[in-house]
């Protein structure tokens, strides 16, 4: 990396159901935000990349944003549109080819579980025709086998969710508002059991956007930046285990999330320990505890006391986890919420956490922020920022 | 007996098997593959026997592309669909081969439990076709054909 890169600039729209605003809309109205917090204006803006899952092309924003002639890079990684489209933002300051440039998620899905086409993956009719191709089902499937394998208990799950709607109730841009208490949780309807109604994450609706620049840009700017110390995105090595797989091997292989974690570590130049507050993929409780260990914050089995010691709290004393409440809170609109995840953590190192800030310790606030992504057909995207 | 929803899904012996595929490296993958993914691929008869690996349960109506009941015209609009059963599936691991991805039949979500013996079988799924299916050994023969 030849270049450190900087977001300068961070804007969102709020998550959840906006009747009468579409999602690129959405989109836009983030972008604006973003360039009023670093104090720019559109025409300064030298490259964009963005996506949506279900919203259309990112690059139609321009008609509202300005017709500046950048090049706009259309993205479409799945769940990981939001990492990839800031790893390439980053890689396109890092290259010393632009001083700024833009990283842009939005989305806005129907109701109801997301479906897919077999053929879109690769897979054979039946496989959906059946109903054994449900991205709730994978999530419940691996988290079953691990709670037996690693002793995590059903009440585990349901406090992922009461810390995640808890969190929600004091962040502005969160969808879900209000509180629920833990019984409410585990006695609600069984979706894909272990997995209670209040522990999945619905799709959603909600956009984010993120300029970054160069240092000398943030220096000539005077601008308030958050450090981007590591981005790692990582696709399934052979073997693994993942959403959409009729057949697994009866090798156990690695897994992309253990890959990216550790390769963003290794580029950081630091280690799980080090890491101030974390932003981890939510989609369901499950998912929340089975990447506490695969991003190597503790060992399989040991979230079973973290969260009765509620050490994944806000003000929790050792690492306050999804801190805006994440996926359960804020829904997921799939093009979005990677980058939700980065804009929390900026928000949360520049210390504009509000309610939720994470307090500071030995009289300074968080110094590391880490988030992490995952999605179908099997990648994970790290990024790790840095308060300087 | 229905069509069989996929015909090269499983064998046509008295006592069917999933049909899976040997890669060169001698690793075993299911389904087999199709198109040019097939080239070198062998297909294999799999074992009827295996293991419990994971379980859950189905607890909504899927979207389409689901055909199970209660899919059809205006199962997602308002109201309930009628005729919709939640269902159990799993992963079941077929020893030295794979671990495959299946129905689970004639068992209760509280029975299952990991390592438990499962049989292969065929099952109706809709009006139109059979699928297959695991359920436990012990099992009494009932509606599985």
């Amino acid at each position: 990396m030849s270049e450190n890169v900087y977001i300068i600039g961070a804007g969102i729209h709020p998550f959840g159901r906006t009747e009468g605003r579409s999602g690129r809309e959405q989109g836009v109205h983030a972008v604006r935000e973003a360039l009023k917090d670093a104090g720019l204006e559109w025409p300064d803006i030298e490259c964009a990349y963005g996506g949506s899952a279900a919203g259309g092309s990112a690059d139609i924003m321009v008609n509202e944003l300005g017709l500046t002639s950048l090049p706009f890079t259309n993205v479409a990684n799945g769940c990981a549109t939001g990492g990839s489209a800031l790893a390439a933002s980053q890689q396109a300051i890092a290259s010393g080819m632009y001083d700024l440039a833009l990283a842009v998620g939005f989305d806005k899905h129907p109701r109801g579980a997301f479906n897919a086409k077999p053929s879109d993956y690769g897979l054979p009719e039946w496989y959906g025709q059946t109903g054994m191709m449900l991205t709730t089902q994978f999530f419940a499937l691996k988290i079953q086998r691990y709670m037996q394998l690693h002793g995590i208990t059903r009440t585990t799950l349901g406090r992922v969710a009461e810390k995640a709607f808890r969190n929600g109730t004091i962040t502005p841009h969160a969808w879900r508002r209000s509180p629920v208490d833990l019984e409410t949780i585990m006695n609600a309807p069984m979706i894909n059991d272990p997995l209670t109604k209040y522990m999945f994450c619905s799709p959603s609706e909600g956009a984010v956007a993120l300029v970054l620049a160069s240092e000398k840009k943030l220096r000539e700017l005077g601008a308030d930046g958050v450090k981007i110390r590591s981005i790692a995105v990582k696709t399934r090595p052979p073997n693994s285990f993942e959403v959409f797989q009729p057949g697994i091997s009866i090798e156990e292989g690695g897994k992309p999330t253990v890959l990216a974690s550790q390769a963003a570590f290794e580029k950081a130049g630091i280690g799980p320990e080090d890491i101030s507050v974390a932003q981890l993929q939510d989609t369901e409780s499950g998912a929340e505890i089975m990447h506490m260990a695969e991003n190597g914050f503790c060992a399989d089995g040991e979230q079973e006391e973290w969260l009765a010691n509620g050490w994944t709290e806000i003000n929790g004393g050792r690492l306050p986890v999804n801190t805006d409440g994440g996926c359960l809170a804020c829904g997921e609109p799939v093009g979005a919420s990677g980058l939700r995840q980065v804009y929390e953590n900026v928000q949360q190192l520049r210390q504009r956490g509000g309610e939720r800030q994470v307090p500071e310790r030995n009289g300074r606030g968080p110094r590391f922020g880490y988030s992490h992504v995952y999605g179908a057909p099997g990648l994970s995207a790290v990024a790790i920022l840095e308060r300087e | 007996m229905g069509e069989k929803i996929d015909p090269n899904l499983w064998s046509d012996d008295a006592e069917p098997h999933l049909m899976g595929g040997r890669l060169p490296s001698g690793q075993i993958v299911f389904p087999m593959p199709v198109g040019d993914a097939a080239e070198g691929v062998v297909p294999c008869r799999l074992s009827r026997r295996g293991r419990l690996w994971s379980w859950t349960s189905q607890g909504f109506l899927p979207k389409e592309p689901y055909e199970g009941p209660g899919s059809g015209p205006g199962a997602n609009g308002d109201g309930e669909p009628h005729d919709f059963v939640p269902y159990l599936l799993g992963y079941v691991e077929l020893p030295g081969e794979v671990i495959v991805e299946s129905r689970i039949v004639d068992a209760r979500l509280e029975d299952l439990h990991l390592g438990m013996e499962l049989e292969f079988c065929i099952v109706p799924f809709n009006a139109r076709y059979d699928t297959f299916a695991f359920r436990p050994v012990a099992a009494p023969e009932s509606k599985a054909a």
